[in-house]
């Protein structure tokens, strides 16, 4: 049975780590390469790096940090934040990331996610979605819809039905990261995370409002995700992930045991 | 010298950039078979399909060298992810014809599995069962978890292959071993300080 993931979120601006509250003060938390090692060393299962501030000029300094962190630390990483074409996905995985994470791009020109995947394979591709509760309707069946660029626009669009075609279009996971919860500490948005979880046949990652680790076992179980995004509960040092895994071992819930060893 | 074979997959440069980290900095990553069969080791590295595989296997006269020059002429190898399934008679994936050099099948794990919803591809850490004790292992405790990402799981003919297994859904064989061939459905180079024990025990295993 496969164990269920924590995974440290590093938004990136221009270098420098910084955790954004609702997209809002970001407070910078440090270095991305020494924080990698460090959740590395602590047993994180995984790593996503957002590149919060993408643009043309900035890219290069990010693909410097994928790089150094791909030199040190040996799990997966992910990486997103304004990847658009191939040929920005392309470059991200030759620097050392395991997957990338598409998000408001995928929203704007679908076609990347079935190019990525043949490209690249599903497994590579990770399609990421904020999603925030707007009421249900017609168009927005679930009441979730989704919405891009940092929260700030609505596509009118329902989340389930796009969490679909996304896994249709070749996504191999898919991060459900709710607005109304990021930075607020409440925990996971259980609903939303639950209804697309059980209608897919890819992994899905919960995102956004992490405060206790009690958040993270209703994740896995009452929100039957097979992952879960931390940023703000591990980065200030209140509760280390081995604290975390301590306490989802002993609410039943299978983690992996990271192991210490000597190598060289 | 050590050889990561180069067939146009994804995934070859965490491979070096882990044996480099483990100090072992004579590896290359190259498509030549002069290279390949001067190699003192081989690892076959990499995620793709079975069929995309083995087309540029044989496209660049590869397959032949990997099986006469490397697994039957004694030389470790080391196979990953899809770097194992190859090694088998055939994949269920893009019906591909593969290398044969151990005997048994590539199937694709079930979507379900007594009614329940099953996740394929398999993403994530999964224990490993040791089933034999194998120098490969050495120092890595029974049931240490690693990283699988995998669609397809092979099933040998000869049960005595598998080395260590593991479930999704369906137990699987996770490493299998014969002799100088050694090959692991996990990802080595991603599964922490477990898989980097691993990839240096190949390092140093003589036959």
């Amino acid at each position: 049975m496969l164990a269920k993931r924590i995974i440290p979120c590093l938004d990136v601006r221009a270098g420098k780590v910084t955790k954004g509250v609702k997209f809002l003060e970001n407070v910078d938390v440090g270095d991305p390469v020494a924080m990698a090692r460090y959740y590395y060393e602590q047993g994180a299962d995984e790593l996503v790096f957002y590149d919060i501030t993408a643009s043309n000029e900035r890219r290069g300094i990010m693909l410097d940090v994928v790089n150094a962190v791909a030199r040190e630390i040996f799990i997966p990483f992910s990486v997103g934040g304004g990847l658009r074409t191939l040929e920005d996905m392309r470059a991200v995985l030759l620097a050392g990331a395991e997957k990338v994470s598409i998000d408001s791009g995928a929203v704007r020109n679908p076609a990347i996610i079935s190019e990525g995947a043949r490209a690249f394979g599903s497994q590579c591709i990770v399609l990421s979605m904020q999603v925030q509760q707007t009421g249900e309707r017609t168009q927005v069946p679930s009441g979730y819809e989704v919405v891009i660029d940092g929260g700030r626009v609505f596509t009118g669009r329902d989340a389930i039905e796009w969490a679909h075609e996304g896994e249709r279009l070749g996504a191999g996971e898919l991060v459900i990261n709710s607005i109304d919860r990021d930075g607020t500490k409440r925990g996971y948005d259980l609903e939303i995370t639950r209804r697309i979880s059980e209608s897919v046949s890819i992994p899905v990652v919960a995102s956004g409002g992490a405060g206790a680790p009690e958040h993270l076992r209703d994740a896995f179980t009452r929100g039957a995700a097979d992952a879960a995004i931390v940023a703000s509960i591990v980065h200030y040092g209140e509760h280390p992930i081995p604290d975390l895994k301590r306490y989802l071992r002993g609410a039943g819930v299978e983690v992996r045991d990271a192991i210490t060893l000597e190598v060289r | 010298m050590i050889a990561i074979v180069d067939y146009r997959a994804g995934n070859l440069t965490s491979v070096k950039r882990a044996l480099e980290h483990l100090g072992h900095l004579e590896c290359e990553i190259t498509d030549s078979a002069d290279k390949i069969r001067a190699a003192d080791r081989v690892i076959l590295p990499g995620v793709g399909a079975a069929g995309a595989t083995m087309e540029n296997l044989r496209a660049l006269g590869l397959a032949e060298v990997l099986r006469r020059d490397v697994a039957a002429a004694g030389k470790p190898f080391l196979g990953i992810c899809i770097g194992i399934q190859v090694l088998f008679d055939h994949s269920e994936e893009d019906s591909a014809d593969c290398l044969g050099v151990l005997p048994g099948v590539v199937r694709r794990y079930p979507n379900s599995v007594d009614g329940r919803q099953l996740k394929v591809p398999q993403i994530g850490w999964n224990r490993v069962r040791q089933m034999q004790p194998h120098p490969i292992f050495a120092g890595v405790p029974d049931g240490t978890h690693f990283y699988f990402v995998n669609s397809y799981y092979p099933v040998p003919a000869d049960s005595s292959l598998v080395i260590a297994d593991s479930d999704h859904g369906v137990p699987f064989a996770a490493a299998v071993a014969r002799r100088n061939v050694i090959a692991s459905q996990f990802h080595l180079e991603k599964s922490g300080a477990a898989g980097l024990k691993l990839l240096d025990n190949f390092c140093r295993l003589s036959f």
